[in-house]
């Protein structure tokens, strides 16, 4: 049969599926999500970040209320607005999450993490190090006449910066938790 | 109800207290201990297909012909992984069953024991929720769970992984009474604010339009009574996708026809130029919003969802409302009259004036032909055939699917099962088996394509074994046509690898599988055929022989908006069917 197109514009694309759509602002995100405490919760979480496309920056988790079995789980994450919205949509979606909260939206949370640091040197390197050490509160928790263990709280800003100095003086490796975060005023979520 | 019992008694007691009446199965050693139960008892009636992707298909037929949870029980390993297409497809098409899977002993998991596979892990993301019961006294709440689960909300599947210590192992069964879920309590009713602010842009629309879907199906039948009463209150045009059709009746003037990617020239320019979109149970799947950044342009757009993942997902609207489509219709009719709503008439009749322009086009037309049956000639005959008989639909997938979309005139919900979302070839067999199950003296028909029909031909073996008398009509054009077709229009037609060679002759397959056999390749034997398959009370193998070269039109490519479809060159030219009007919004 002879084919007519209504249109001469482009040609038909070879392909089964529509163009993506232009381009929106990405924003970044931190979600809590408070779930069931059972196995597999975790999996369904990620997998549906890892199925749908969506990024996950940065991830905790952990049991916080032992006789109720719930977890809390936080995520940093990024989109569009849609794709925010989206994302939570989709995890409320699954069977065991009970509440889904954007930290991020309209106020800005509090978050905090974690850094273990170790950093190897000798003579100045190892003084500067202690020095900027204490100007960024970091507790030494293992030194050896060669290294130290620099424990460390405060915004993933901080510890990045921590982590930047450090570097020229000996950075052997780091270990960070992940954001974990809380909204602020009286309220539970 | 409380007692003592093996986890295997178990599994039987909660089906029954479930109201299951059908099993579709496949045994092996995971399951031995549940197939000996099934063996003692007379309550439940297990039907034995010849694959699990069958047994599942089957209970996504038996589920949405009658609107009750398909059930099915399969092995570990193979078992449990052959039933995955199904899986998926129930999942992408809301379809509620309960897949309950045997699984090695808890002590072995984990060791690549014999038939061991990570069920939970592998269906984690083709159900809507899944379990594995590692203590027996968790098993009778965890299915009742699972099929509270698979029915509530957004319905979908749901697997029980069951261990087969802890089929062997005694433990206390609970009745299905007071099991309701921790956290999944979907909500039904939707907020009433929402509902105004819809009516109020309903009352004042120019160019409104109902664009429904599949959840008015799986929401009851009471939804598509509602949607047929709120239609002809306002007076609007309705369309809906390839899932959602017969919750209106397709011989009402006011029904456009289907929409979407081979949806007619009227559906889809309305869905264009509208100014007011009222989407019922439908999800903008990109088949029916083509190019995003050109659907709709100049709509105002109001959303009926169960599932809050529906709204703003692919299409920013104006009116979201969560909430089951029989009740926020039920609503919507209810504050329509307490306010004696009326439509703008005046801006209605302009409406209906440019509607039946664009129907004016005859956008389905075909060239029919005396010497070669086509394809939308035998799905015609076959609706004029049986369309006073109580007729459940299924199909395949590819052109005959599409045609028999637009060609198959649905009055009534639940009579039309298809594999929409996932696109399933070798769904309409077996799901034909689970259709005539549930309703054992309905005439139940698939619709079906040579190459989709070999791929679950096997459950003839099964319609064979239980005399289900299904009629499996096969719109035999030698291709895979729908393949054929984008191969035409989009490479060149190089038709790499889409003609079948030495397919069978499905007389005599019919008559190996114990089936009638019938072929037809002229048009006027057709009817005579038709009515002699009918007839037939045995399963039947129809091998309607068409024209292979013919093509499904209306057609909109891929990627592009829906004014820019293609039509086929039987329709009415374009010059004299619109208006100087029209063109501006085409
Ligand atoms: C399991 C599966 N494999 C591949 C496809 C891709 N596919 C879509 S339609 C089609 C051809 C179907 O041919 P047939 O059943 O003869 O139907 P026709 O289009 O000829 O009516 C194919 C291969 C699919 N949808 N499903
Ligand atoms: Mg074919």
């Amino acid at each position: 049969m002879r084919v007519k197109p209504m249109s001469k514009s482009e040609p038909a694309s070879a392909t089964h599926y529509p163009a993506a759509k232009s381009v929106e602002r990405v924003e970044h995100r931190t979600l809590s999500i408070l779930v069931d405490n059972e196995p597999g919760v975790l999996a369904r979480v990620i997998g549906l970040f890892s199925g749908r496309g969506y990024n996950i920056d940065s991830l905790t988790v952990s049991e916080t209320e032992h006789e109720k079995h719930l977890s809390r789980i936080t995520i940093a994450t990024q989109g569009t607005p849609m794709v925010i919205e989206q994302i939570k949509n989709q995890l409320e979606r699954l069977v065991p999450v009970h509440r889904v909260v954007d930290l991020t939206a309209g106020q800005t949370a509090i978050e905090r993490e974690l850094a273990l640091v170790k950093v190897r040197g000798k003579d100045n390197n190892r003084v500067e190090a202690l020095r900027l050490a204490d100007a960024f509160r970091a507790r030494v928790i293992d030194a050896t006449t060669l290294s130290f263990v620099f424990e460390l709280t405060g915004k993933p800003e901080k510890i990045d910066q921590f982590v930047v100095l450090m570097q020229p003086l000996g950075l052997v490796e780091v270990s960070r938790t992940g954001v974990c975060a809380i909204a602020r005023g009286p309220e539970g979520m | 109800m409380q007692h003592e019992m093996t986890g295997a008694e178990m599994v039987i007691q909660a089906l029954v207290d479930q109201g299951v009446e059908h099993l579709f199965g496949y045994p092996g050693g995971a399951v031995l201990p549940i197939y000996d139960e099934l063996f003692k008892q007379e309550k439940l009636r297990h039907i034995l297909v010849r694959h699990e992707q069958g047994a599942v298909h089957a209970a996504e037929g038996y589920a949405r012909s009658s609107g009750k949870v398909g059930a099915v029980l399969v092995t570990s390993g193979p078992g449990a992984t052959n039933a995955v297409t199904g899986l998926t497809d129930a999942l992408m098409d809301s379809i509620p069953i309960v897949v309950l899977t045997g699984q090695v002993p808890t002590h072995l998991i984990g060791n690549d024991a014999f038939q061991e596979c990570d069920t939970v892990g592998i269906t984690r993301p083709c159900t809507k929720h899944n379990y594995l019961v590692k203590n027996v006294n968790d098993l009778s709440r965890v299915i009742h769970e699972a099929f509270y689960v698979a029915a509530n909300g957004r319905p979908g599947p749901v697997v029980v992984d069951i261990p087969k210590d802890i089929q062997f192992a005694k433990g206390t069964y609970v009745g299905p009474r007071n099991i309701q879920h921790k956290t999944y309590r979907p909500r039904l009713k939707g907020d009433i604010e929402k509902i105004k602010q819809a009516i109020e842009l309903m009352r004042h629309a120019k160019r409104p339009l109902f664009y429904t879907g599949g959840g008015v199906i799986n929401s009851g039948n009471e939804a598509s009574v509602l949607l047929r009463e709120l239609v002809k209150l306002t007076g609007f045009p309705i369309t809906s996708t390839l899932m959602g059709l017969g919750a209106y009746a397709a011989h009402d003037p006011q029904w456009i026809g289907m929409l979407g990617m081979h949806g007619t020239y009227e559906a889809n320019l309305s869905m264009h130029g509208c100014d007011l979109m009222i989407c019922i149970g439908a999800r903008f799947d990109d088949r029916i919003t083509g190019k995003l950044d050109a659907f709709s342009p100049g709509s105002k757009k109001i959303h009926v969802d169960i599932d809050p993942s529906s709204i703003n997902k692919n299409v920013k609207v104006d009116v979201p409302i969560i909430g089951d489509c029989a009740h926020v219709l039920e609503d919507m009719i209810r504050i329509w009259r307490s306010i004696s709503a009326q439509p703008d008439k005046k801006a209605l009749s302009q409406w209906w004036k440019q509607i039946d322009q664009w129907r004016a086009r005859k956008s389905l037309a075909y060239k029919n032909s005396d010497k070669i049956i086509k394809p939308q000639y035998a799905i015609q005959r076959l609706y004029e055939l049986t369309k006073d008989k109580d007729t459940y639909i299924t199909t395949e997938v590819g052109q005959h699917q599409m045609w028999a979309a637009q060609f198959y005139q649905f009055q009534e919900p639940r009579r039309w099962m298809t594999s929409g979302g996932l696109g399933t070839m070798g769904y309409g067999l077996p799901a034909a088996v689970g259709v005539q199950m549930a309703h054992p003296n309905s005439l139940v028909i698939d619709i079906a394509g040579e190459a989709s029909v070999l791929m679950t031909m096997q459950e003839m073996s099964t319609a064979a074994q239980y005399e289900l008398p299904i009629k499996i009509f096969i719109i035999n054009n030698q291709y895979m046509g729908m393949v054929r077709q984008w191969q035409e229009l989009l490479h060149g037609g190089r038709y790499s690898h889409s003609y079948t060679e030495a397919l069978p002759d499905f007389v005599k397959l019919a008559e190996a599988y114990h089936a009638v056999g019938i072929r037809c390749s002229k048009p006027a034997d057709l009817d005579g055929a038709i009515e002699e398959m009918i007839k037939v009370k045995k399963p039947v193998l129809f091998d309607c022989v068409v024209d292979p070269n013919e093509n499904c039109f209306p057609m909109i490519p891929s990627g592009r908006p829906h004014n820019e479809m293609i039509l086929g060159d039987a329709g009415v030219d374009p010059e004299s069917a619109i208006t100087e009007e029209g063109k501006v919004m085409v």
